[in-house]
């Protein structure tokens, strides 16, 4: 059985609440079916499920709230058959228990006994039971109860852990159960920026709290990037024409890719990421921010991350993202763009452990070969969280940065 | 194993008043008619002759007065017991007890203490209609500063007395008159009881049933219905309504599991009330049914007999109360 | 199309990018992009709409022509004569 969950779409995020099941149970599920609707602070969004499987039961009613990691519904996989026959440890039979489930990324907390059930209903429950059944990892939304009003209480939970114990002594193996990933879409319809405000209030002030920052920068030459794109913007059609950031973000992945300890995130300790999903600060007209990502960055052309810039930034001011794309990042850039500051330094959006801030590109006098010439420069800035790396790894990736900016025509 | 005598709990209470006079002296009685009259429940009968006016005193019929006396006389350490021949009419003392003898030891700094102990007779169940059919246990136990009593069994009538007479601090007593006449064995020589804990009148592991006052014997008589039915209840007598005695029920909850607070007293703001929340509070993961309570139905207490029965919770009641708690 | 109806056009892409402004109070010397507050994002997407619109080409280096109301128009006007 597979559990879906409710995914985080972010450091800031904490709970949604179920707008809709879009999928009853029974109903057949294939990869990418949207799931459920539900409402976060960011708007409402469409939950995707990666898997294949036939819906078994909801958990959650409409309208209920949740705090991420609670499972939402129970999925039956095709692998079910197997593991049906091979019974956990402690677990009375393949109904009673809740997988250990794998999550693919991070450590998402799963609550062990949901306190929701079949037909959306909350599961009632004793506080005792409730105890027991957690001690024990049972999941509560299999048992029924035979208390007032058809709550369980410890009787119904003892009867459980009695053929758990039958079963138990059939068979032993050490639990295989993976839940496939879930990657969730969604729509996000229009927040109150207020909303907004709070979210950005709530992971900044986690993220200086938490985090302690170390700042680099270098001023980087862009001479020779800003020539590859004026020329490259010469063959391109006004709709695809480059930005200087396109190339700023290819950089950086390419970057992240040498100096993979800034790809990662910091939970108890480091942990690097496989994908290189470069989030990108969008600022909102209303105030506030968003932070889309370009999916596996190192992977695309300027071209292709240009074009991932036009269908992501408008989408983020219209507050339409998908939810991959609002909590898949692993790596943010923060650009201010012309007319702007000469540097930014950036508060690092958690769990991530650095955010690389470029300034305005301006000409300024500067020395190379022994020469003084005015050059476009751009000065760029990395924070980094210093519990997960230090000032060489920094350094380290500043200096590839600077090198792939140096030959944009291999980017 | 000590000897049984039947006794009868007016006559456990009298013998409890008379240990007490006998062995100290500056213990005296005081109360409407508890001289000459013997008592309005007779349960002083023959004490003044025994011990002469000076130590069975009479008094006007005023209730804030001679309870304030009381309290005088407790300043000037002396060891008065003064009867207040029902609840009812300490309603017209509660200054005295509330803004007198419940604070003086706070107001004087530690100085003074208040070494009174107050009799009240109580409960339903004599037809004596609304206004002397109390149940305001809940009242004083809401004041910190006093401790309040209730004598549920005969065992606690001869013995709560005499060790109240020894606290340095106020003490009300809860005498329920519908047990005035009930006999019950206790040991012979039994004596001072404390004054400080609950106890486990039967022991059982199905449910905790918790009470007081004329509770305690229609609970464990409930409970003997219930063990026929093979249902093991386990009864508390609350006993000290304050302070409270909290880890007697909390241990019989982390046994049982389940609790039904039993008490005449009307429902809100109750005995009962307290005893839930106290159960919410501190064992709320031991709880595998909600609390539940069998109180006085929240009207003034009727004069008819099979009204003023309905009232307040009998045996039957509990007994199927518990039946629906446990085997919905 | 005439001049009027050209800076309608103008007026209503502006509004769409920087909707909480009023492009009509626009001065014709007037920066429009600092006026209206306009990052290099939507100064490109403002001039691929405009180009589709109005179908002209406006190649990058003439992004400098585009920088006032009046500028903007008079590069405009002769783009389209052409």
């Amino acid at each position: 059985m597979i559990s879906f969950k409710m995914p985080s779409l972010g450091a800031d995020m904490e709970d949604g609440t179920l707008v809709e099941w879009r999928k009853q149970p029974g109903d057949l599920l294939k990869r990418g079916d949207i799931i459920a609707d539900v409402d976060t602070q960011k708007g409402l969004i469409e939950i995707e499920f990666f898997g294949e499987g036939i819906l078994e039961k909801h958990l959650v009613a409409e309208g209920e709230k949740i705090p991420v990691g609670t499972v939402m519904a129970l999925i039956r996989g095709e692998s079910d058959e197997i593991t049906e026959e091979i019974p956990q440890e402690n677990i009375p039979d393949q109904e009673k228990m809740v997988e250990p489930a794998k999550v693919e990324e991070g450590k998402i907390k799963v609550p062990v006994a949901s306190p929701q059930k079949a037909g959306g209903e909350r599961v009632r429950i004793s506080p005792l039971a409730k105890k027991i059944a957690e001690a024990h990892q049972l999941d509560i939304s299999k048992i029924s109860g035979t208390g007032p009003d058809g709550a369980i209480v410890k009787a119904d939970i003892d009867k459980c852990l009695r053929e758990g114990q039958e079963k138990k002594a059939k068979a032993k193996t050490d639990p295989i159960v993976t839940e496939p990933r879930y990657e969730p879409e969604s729509k996000l319809a229009i927040p109150e920026s207020e909303a907004i405000r709070k979210a950005v209030a709530a992971a900044m002030s986690r993220s200086n709290q938490d985090i302690p920052h170390y700042y680099l920068e270098k001023r980087i030459d862009f001479s020779k990037a800003m020539l590859w794109l004026k020329e490259a913007n010469k063959e391109r059609s006004v709709q695809q024409r480059l930005l200087p950031v396109a190339l700023m973000i290819k950089a950086v992945a390419k970057a992240l890719d040498d100096v993979p300890d800034l790809n990662a995130v910091w939970e108890d300790g480091l942990e690097r990421k496989n994908e290189i999903n470069i989030g990108f600060v969008v600022s909102l007209r209303t105030g506030g921010i968003m932070l889309p990502a370009i999916l596996n960055a190192d992977t695309l052309s300027v071209d292709g991350i240009m074009e991932r810039l036009n269908d992501l930034i408008p989408r983020a001011r219209a507050f339409k993202l998908r939810s991959s794309e609002l909590s898949k990042s692993t790596f943010t850039i923060t650009s201010i763009g012309e007319g702007g500051a000469d540097k930014v330094y950036g508060v690092i959006y958690p769990p991530q452990v650095g955010i690389v801030g470029f300034g305005e590109i301006r000409d300024e006098a500067i020395v190379a070969e022994g020469m003084i010439g005015i050059k476009p420069v751009v000065d760029v800035t990395l924070a980094a969280d210093h519990r997960a790396t230090d000032g060489l790894i920094g350094s380290k990736f500043l200096a590839s940065l600077n090198k792939y900016l140096q030959n944009p025509e291999n980017l | 194993m000590s000897k049984m005598k039947t006794i009868t709990y007016r006559e456990a209470l009298k013998s409890a008043i008379r240990e007490a006079l006998q062995k100290d002296e500056r213990v005296f009685l005081m109360g409407e008619d508890v001289g000459h009259y013997g008592g309005a429940f007779a349960v002083s009968k023959g004490l003044l002759k025994e011990f002469g006016p000076g130590r069975i005193m009479d008094v006007p019929l005023s209730e804030s007065g001679f309870t304030g006396a009381g309290i005088g006389a407790a300043l000037a350490g002396m060891r008065p017991i003064v009867e207040i021949m029902t609840v009812n009419f300490s309603l017209l003392a509660m200054d005295q007890i509330i803004n007198n003898a419940a604070t003086l030891l706070h107001m004087s700094g530690g100085q003074l203490n208040v070494p009174v102990v107050i009799r009240m007779g109580c409960g339903i169940g004599r037809q004596l209609a609304a206004q002397h059919s109390h149940s305001w246990e809940p009242f004083y136990a809401h004041v910190p500063g006093i401790n309040v009593l209730a004598v549920g069994t005969h065992e606690d009538a001869r013995g709560m007395l005499l060790t109240a007479l020894e606290s340095p601090d106020p003490v009300i007593l809860f005498e329920y008159t519908s047990m005035l006449n009930l006999e019950a064995e206790i040991i012979e020589d039994a004596g001072a009881v404390d004054i400080c804990k609950a106890k486990v009148r039967r022991e059982g592991i199905d449910l905790s049933l918790i009470t007081y006052g004329t509770g305690v014997y229609k609970s464990l008589e409930a409970a003997e219905v219930l063990s026929k039915d093979g249902m093991d209840i386990e009864v508390i007598d609350l006993r000290v309504l304050r302070p409270l005695d909290e880890e007697t029920f909390l241990t019989s909850i982390a046994k049982t599991h389940k609790a039904l607070v039993v008490e005449d007293a009307w429902k809100s703001v109750s005995i009962s009330s307290e005893i839930s929340a106290r159960i919410m509070e501190k064992a709320f993961f031991e709880l595998d049914l909600p609390v539940e309570r069998l109180c006085g139905v929240e009207v003034p207490i009727p004069y008819p007999k099979h009204l003023e029965d309905a009232s307040v919770p009998q045996v039957q009641d509990i007994v199927e109360k518990v039946r629906k708690i446990l085997k919905p | 199309m005439n001049e009027e109806s050209i800076k309608n056009t103008i007026f209503q892409l502006l509004k769409r990018i920087a909707p909480e402004h009023d492009p009509s109070t626009l001065m014709p010397d007037e920066n429009i992009r600092e006026a209206l507050n306009i990052d290099s994002f939507d100064a490109l997407q403002f001039i691929v709409a405009i180009s589709e619109k109005l179908n002209v080409d406006i190649p990058e280096e003439d992004y400098g022509k585009t920088a006032t109301l009046k500028s903007l128009m008079a590069y405009l006007q002769q783009k389209m004569k052409s």
